[in-house]
């Protein structure tokens, strides 16, 4: 009976499983298929023709190569913000954690209140004040509101609370040295893997973001790749001769633009969940 | 104030002094880009540009008229209606899968895990991409099948089935996100307590049921809360689609779709401010109250 259920249990998995990772493999096959085989043959399978070479060359030289520009961009975007956010966070969450200080109850509970103010409904008024001081249209509209990181703090307090004793610092201190020489050569190893964490979430918020790019940003040169696949997008359902090409372009940059993370995801299994389980059990 | 500092070790460093240094970092970058920007969006949602007088200062009129704008309530309501069938949908199959993943009855769960956790990792400007193709009666597998058997594909882009496929692409972008949050609590479920279950005789659904799903409450609690704030400011999926079906999705479908039609095509930016604000202020309550019901539920 047992044997059964876990049977059914099994078709059930296999079912959410394709449809989590369908759509993936509609993507790897559109991305080898000719513009013209795209529409004439079926969409989950291969055709005769395997141009995915022909595609990534036509994807990557079209308009003067600016989807290799927009990539970058996503990578320097997202590793500034990234790493920035990290940084804050570690220095933040174990000043919070390790130490009493006036304010320290109140001001945790304020930052970690804005958890709830939407990321979106915050864009439009940073990019109202990014004009008046002209910073729109710059990379840093996009770096500077990505350096908060309300949730990456939570983690790095509790992260600091566990993962350091106290007698270890104050052992240090009896040793003589000085506070922030303890928290660099002594707590921010014991911290690395929340730090990674971290790191790894803000990575990816920046790497998918859209709304703020989409708004802050007006030259095409700055785009990152989201913003710059959404103006191709456009482009090719809007009409106009050369729609075609584009079209192939769009899905075969979409699969080029997904590599990289899904690549960081694999690789860095351990670090996601155990950020995940941090924030989910100890809320 | 100086708990830390043990009175064996004297220094010439106040480590509460110190404390504050540490934090400061992050709290004036969130100062100057969260706080700043709100505070300067509650300034500005004050005045209104009026054709004779320039920018006057115009109280509380803005969100007056938001209140009555049927616009942005059409869009508040759509997206409560959304989160009403979308979220519960998407929380069940990540109920399931995280359950089915722990219950050790199941082979390859690592790679089931993984597997569905996968779409996470794409952007949800991909992720909309991809289905729009999907949906799309040009080339999309569905209307290929359909048309093979001769059959009438549904028009998932037509006004009848937009909110619902929107709601497929949140819900493949986000229950293998929602899913690793509550395996991962389910992993912290003591083990004494399944022992104790077994001994009075409680098979695997009964203990999931009884033992398990209520051992992760905080963990789904917090599910609902990212998925009232991610619901709320729906943005991408929205703006992608309407290039695909114009008519369908207006330029105020969700109201962050709304109050970005307003500051960048309309060129109200007074009003807009006013109508991120009342966005804000929306999702804050609509978590609160997603808090207060649960707590007074696991009062009782």
């Amino acid at each position: 009976m047992s044997e059964r259920r876990s049977k059914l249990l099994m078709i059930g998995m296999i079912a959410l499983f394709v449809y989590f990772l369908l759509p993936l493999f509609w993507l790897f096959v559109a991305s080898t298929k000719t513009t013209g085989d795209l529409f004439s043959s079926f969409g989950l399978w291969f055709s005769k023709d395997f141009s995915l070479l022909t595609n990534i060359r036509q994807t990557v030289t079209y308009d003067g190569g600016v989807y290799a520009r927009w990539m970058l961009n996503t990578v320097f975007y997202s590793v500034v913000s990234a790493g920035g956010a990290a940084f804050l966070s570690a220095l933040g969450g174990y000043g919070f954690a390790k130490y009493r200080f006036r304010g320290n109850g109140a001001m945790f509970a304020l930052v970690l209140g804005s958890i709830m103010v939407p990321t979106t409904a915050l864009a439009i008024p940073t990019y109202l004040l990014f004009s008046k001081v002209g910073l729109v249209n710059t990379p840093w509209a996009i770096i500077l509101p990505s350096l908060v990181s309300p949730f990456g703090l939570y983690l790095m307090r509790i992260y600091a609370q566990d993962a350091i004793p106290d007698g270890i610092i104050e052992a240090a201190r009896i040793d003589g040295a000085s506070e922030f020489r303890i928290f660099f050569q002594v707590a921010l190893r014991m911290l690395s893997p929340g730090l990674v964490t971290v790191l790894l979430f803000t990575l990816v918020a920046t790497w998918n973001n859209y709304f703020l790019p989409l708004i802050m940003l007006n030259n095409p040169k700055l785009y990152p790749v989201t913003v710059g696949l959404a103006a191709w997008s456009s482009q090719s359902v809007g009409g106009g001769g050369s729609t075609g090409a584009l079209l192939s372009s769009v899905v075969t940059g979409s699969l080029l633009s997904v590599i990289p993370l899904i690549a960081a995801f694999l690789l860095l299994q351990r670090y996601w969940q155990s950020g995940l389980s941090a924030g989910g059990v100890k809320e | 104030m100086r708990r830390l500092a043990s009175s064996r070790a004297r220094r010439s460093v106040d480590p509460s002094a110190t404390g504050y240094l540490f934090v400061a970092p992050f709290l004036l970058v969130f100062a100057a880009m969260l706080v700043l920007p709100l505070g300067y969006a509650a300034y500005l949602s004050l005045f209104q540009d009026r054709l004779i007088g320039g920018t006057v200062f115009a109280g509380l009129d803005n969100y007056v008229t938001a209140l009555q704008d049927d616009r942005l309530l059409q869009g508040v309501l759509r997206v409560a209606k959304f989160f009403a069938f979308q979220v519960p949908i998407m929380l069940a199959i990540s109920l399931l899968a995280a359950l089915a993943i722990d219950s050790g009855l199941l082979r390859f769960a690592k790679a089931f895990r993984l597997g569905i956790f996968l779409p996470y990792a794409v952007p949800s400007v991909v992720a909309t991409l991809m289905w729009g193709y999907l949906y799309g009666p040009d080339f999309g597998p569905v209307a290929q099948l359909a048309d093979k058997i001769g059959a009438a594909a549904p028009k998932f882009l037509s006004d009848g089935w937009m909110l619902s496929s929107m709601a497929n692409i949140v819900t493949w972008e986000f229950t293998g996100y929602n899913m690793i949050i509550l395996y991962a609590a389910l992993r912290a479920i003591p083990h004494e307590l399944y022992e104790a279950a077994a001994v009075d005789g409680a098979g695997p659904w009964r203990t999931a049921w009884s033992i398990k799903i209520p051992a992760i409450r905080p963990a789904l609690l917090l599910c609902v809360i990212f998925s009232v704030i991610g619901s709320f400011q729906l943005f991408a999926e929205p703006n992608l689609l309407q290039r695909l079906a114009p008519s369908v999705i207006d330029s105020a479908y969700t109201p962050n779709l709304y109050a970005y039609t307003l500051a960048f095509t309309g060129q109200q930016v007074n009003y807009a401010a006013a109508v991120s604000f009342l966005l804000g202020a929306v999702i804050v309550i609509a978590s609160y109250t997603v808090l207060f019901l649960t707590n007074r539920r696991s009062k009782r």
